[in-house]
């Protein structure tokens, strides 16, 4: 048997080796990262910036203008996905509806938002989400209005998109830790509304 | 290139298999995986266009079979091979941080211009999706310039160019049986994209 017609498991450990021999990775490195992926980066970031630009409107200005150095101001946007050259951030409102896909990978705003759900970087998603996202949505609970426009972002180059869902209603009380409580990673991909 | 990556628009994969909670990696080398590219990189083994050619090139067979994290394993395996096979190692990159890069020329297009994008079918990298090749739609914002991923997959250079984002009327894409008030937006470099007189 050849290294080619093994598992994955067995081709990330030689894969791993030669890396670490060739002195490019360090096992010690590699194992903090996948840990900081787990229990640091995650969709709660964006969930924090949704109910600030929910409770202070002057945030929502700056973010709505420049993703990143908005994001910065609450203490995110590390080197988590520092190729990336703007982070945009698309408002829903009444009469417009945003969605967020790669069609050529799946590029996702993980400096907000983490890494990507399985479903969002599946076949199925990439391939119908520019041709068909009504339809899409639909089948995932959320059947637009005919006359609420919808915008669909393929982020095909180094701009990461994140939708700003709409605050819930009834929610005028809530305080900004509360509110973070309710925005789910879906409604900042734009597959659901709050 | 023509690839099965460029799935924008392909029939035939079903129903969304939605699942809001899954792990992030449902198995332990997936994670690895996803450190090992990411550490690799940083080291210079490839730049992120370079790894994504790589994932492209896959047999169609693989790319669908094996998975997300599958697919990185088998690009970052690729790359090993073709780049850690001597004795000399790869250089660390100059820039780890953002693609946007000054450039000493201003931008061709601006907000509200219409363009049309080339029909071209490039066998390398490029970042325009096959299903919006040769269509028209309108420059909607101007970012900074940043490195040309055609070019800085296979080795000749960063060639920085403008990028723009352009939106597509779904029906100029998908024809009259398209959604309704739906636009689809699109981030493009400016050599995609020529002027509508």
């Amino acid at each position: 048997m050849t290294i080619e017609d093994a598992g994955p498991e067995l081709r990330t450990e030689a894969l791993e080796a030669l890396l670490v021999k060739k002195g490019l990775v360090r096992s010690a490195a590699v194992d903090a990262l996948v840990e900081r992926y787990e229990q640091d980066i995650g969709p709660l970031r964006g969930a924090r910036v949704v109910a600030q630009a929910w409770t202070d409107p002057a945030f929502r200005a700056r973010l709505l203008e420049d993703g990143m150095p908005a994001i910065r101001e609450l203490g995110f946007g590390d080197n988590t996905d520092a190729h990336v050259a703007r982070l945009v951030v698309k408002e829903n409102t009444e009469s417009v509806h945003n969605l967020i896909v790669c069609t050529l990978c799946s590029c996702y705003p993980w400096a907000v938002l983490g890494l990507p759900p399985a479903w969002y970087k599946s076949p199925a998603y990439r391939a119908r989400a520019v041709r068909e996202p009504r339809r899409l949505l639909a089948e995932l609970g959320l059947e637009l209005p005919p006359e609420v426009e919808v915008r669909v972002w393929d982020s095909s180059a180094e701009v990461r998109y994140m939708v700003l869902p709409r605050r819930p209603q009834g929610a005028d009380d809530l305080g900004v830790e509360q509110l973070t409580a309710l925005v789910t990673r879906d409604s900042m991909i734009g597959v659901e509304r709050l | 290139m023509n690839g099965i990556h460029d799935m924008g628009g392909m029939h035939g994969f079903g129903a969304v298999d939605h699942r809001p909670d899954e792990a992030l990696f449902p198995e332990a080398w997936q994670g690895r995986v996803c450190a090992l590219a990411g550490y690799a990189m940083a080291a210079g083994l490839a730049n992120l266009d370079a790894f994504r050619h790589a994932i492209e090139r896959m047999p169609p067979d693989r790319y669908l079979a094996d998975g997300y994290y599958g697919r990185w394993l088998y690009a970052l395996e690729t790359l090993a091979r073709e780049r850690l096979g001597g004795d000399s190692l790869p250089e660390r990159p100059e820039h780890l941080g953002s693609v946007a890069r000054e450039v000493d020329r201003e931008a061709r297009f601006a907000v509200g211009d219409a363009v049309r994008t080339w029909n071209r079918h490039p066998e390398g990298h490029t970042r325009l999706p096959g299903y919006a090749r040769g269509r028209r739609g309108a420059i909607t914002e101007v970012h900074p310039a940043c490195v040309y991923p055609d070019t800085n997959a296979d080795g000749r250079g960063e060639s920085p160019e403008y990028l723009y984002t352009v939106g597509f009327d779904s029906r100029e894409l998908w024809g009259e049986e398209a959604e309704a008030v739906t636009t689809v937006y699109i981030d493009l470099f400016e050599p995609y994209l020529e002027a509508m007189s």
